[in-house]
């Protein structure tokens, strides 16, 4: 491995991926998924519904487990919600291989900048560059391979929590209150803006993201469940002031088992016959 | 016709040598030490922007005395080598030895080929899970790198602060006692040192990510009080 020193005309400054491309570390360039042809007929492994609200003093973000290839399960504890540094986070729906590459570059890229510039990048420059790399990403997309990310954040110059929404060309749009990605965003999204409040508490939020995520899993088969027999359950990370902050899988369990609980006493036993 | 003087290869070196070392001379030093729970980089430095220590990756950090924008090339290439490391094969995989190697190569290569040596010293330092995985790397401006072991000290006046720090410095320190053995080694018997003239970073082992963290004007006058 060659020691990276360049010109000063060449240099790649703060940015990861200009360093990537220079020593030809780089993934894959679009001509290469122009020359791979079209990714439909592969069954490629997809990742599915993720949420993010905010709350008063920071951001939810969550995620459910399931990742399929078509009408198969492919993996039931697929983690889609990471932290991309110390105070956010971000959360991916679409094909998997690629969105976890690029959940990787863009923790890098962050860690990077930190360290070769000495402070980190604010809260909207970290969004700017999750757009550029969705941008590269388009080829990818037009050939299936969609990345579709949730970025969310704690902004400390300003002192208060932000989300952000993308679509696959790498529009940035900052939400309001909430958003929600993925094949069951339909279904999360309608629990998630009847629930909402300005300014709920961070409890209040969590129960509505568990919701959200329970309706998602209920409606879309790609979506996975809370799986209390293999005890598997939605990711649910809180960013606030004290920074990113994963809820231990326990109170999560324990929140599921609430909600079940709900769901079940408003359903009674089911009395219309399932004749196929 | 005009005919180049002929200089001895040990005269050419020789003056090289000099050169840088009056460079590094002009500085002010810094010292690491290691202590129970990690590693203590202390550098006497009035600027609060223009950094001798810093962050190269999870459990590894950088020193330099000199030049400022010499050695702050060389930081960026680190940090550069170790992320690119890290995202090839993965991050355990990046280790201060390698590191150091590279640096000695880039510095040794200079010092013969290029026209100017570089005027810097510089010290990679890392953090293993006791202190038998400690490593110190003192590289200097010719490309020599020495292995030390407990402590290291760079810059102008190395030898009278090595010497100082030697006599207080023994293993098993706390933060506390190995922060006021490099502050009155830096300082010498005639001064005293404040917060606001030193840079104090420490490489904590107890970490589990990022080990890397400074240490703030505040923080710095309770250990030292």
């Amino acid at each position: 491995m060659n020691f990276p020193v360049f010109d000063p005309t060449d240099d790649p400054g703060p940015s990861f991926g200009e360093l990537l491309k220079k020593t030809g570390l780089a993934s894959t360039t679009s001509a290469d998924v122009g020359r791979a042809g079209s990714s439909k007929a592969a069954e490629i492994t997809h990742g599915t519904t993720v949420v993010s609200a905010k709350y008063d003093g920071g951001v939810i973000i969550a995620g459910d487990r399931r990742a399929t290839a078509g009408n198969l399960i492919s993996y039931r504890n697929m983690k889609k919600v990471f932290p991309a540094d110390r105070w956010s986070g971000v959360a991916i729906a679409g094909a998997a291989g690629p969105a976890l590459e690029m959940v990787k570059v863009f923790q890098l890229q962050l860690e990077h900048y930190e360290k070769v510039e000495g402070h980190p990048l604010s809260l909207e420059g970290k969004a700017n560059q999750l757009s550029q790399m969705l941008r590269g990403n388009l080829p990818a997309a037009m050939q299936g391979l969609v990345v579709v990310p949730i970025f969310a954040g704690f902004d400390r110059r300003r002192n208060y929590g932000r989300l952000f929404a993308y679509d696959v060309t790498g529009g940035r749009y900052e939400e309001e209150d909430f958003v929600a990605s993925g094949s069951g965003s339909l279904f999360a999204r309608t629990v998630i803006k009847m629930g909402h409040r300005d300014s709920q508490t961070q409890t209040e939020a969590v129960d509505l993201m568990i919701r959200a995520l329970f309706a998602a899993a209920d409606d879309d088969s790609a979506t996975g469940g809370p799986d209390s027999m293999r005890g598997i359950y939605p990711i649910v990370a809180t960013i606030s002031a004290d920074g990113y902050q994963e809820l231990e899988e326990s109170d999560i369990a324990a929140r599921f088992e609430r909600v079940l609980a709900e769901f079940a006493e408003q359903q009674g036993p089911s009395t219309a016959g399932g004749q196929a | 016709m005009n005919m180049p003087f002929y200089v001895a290869p040990e005269q050419l070196m020789k003056d090289r040598a000099d050169f840088a070392q009056k460079g590094i001379a002009r500085g002010r030093s810094l010292a690491a030490v290691e202590f129970t729970d990690g590693m203590l980089l202390c550098a006497e430095n009035p600027s609060r922007n223009l950094r001798k220590v810093s962050e190269i990756y999870d459990r590894i950090a950088f020193a330099g005395v000199g030049r400022y924008n010499e050695y702050d090339q060389l930081r960026i290439a680190g940090i550069r080598h170790a992320d690119i490391k890290g995202y090839t094969y993965s991050r355990d995989d990046v280790d201060s030895q390698a590191l150091a190697n590279q640096y000695a190569q880039m510095l040794g290569q200079i010092f013969t080929h290029e026209t100017k040596p570089l005027e810097v010293e510089i010290l990679v330092a890392s953090v293993g899970f006791d202190t038998a995985g400690d490593r110190l790397f003192h590289i200097r401006y010719d490309g020599s790198v020495t292995d030390e072991e407990g402590f290291a000290v760079l810059g102008g006046e190395a030898e009278a602060i090595r010497e100082r720090l030697g006599a207080s410095y023994s293993a098993g320190m706390s933060l506390e006692e190995g922060l006021r053995a490099a502050v009155s080694a830096l300082a010498g018997d005639e001064r005293r040192l404040s917060s606001s003239e030193l840079e104090v970073a420490v490489l904590d082992r107890l970490d589990s990510g990022r080990c890397f963290r400074r240490l703030e004007n505040g923080e710095i006058d309770d250990l030292l009080s």
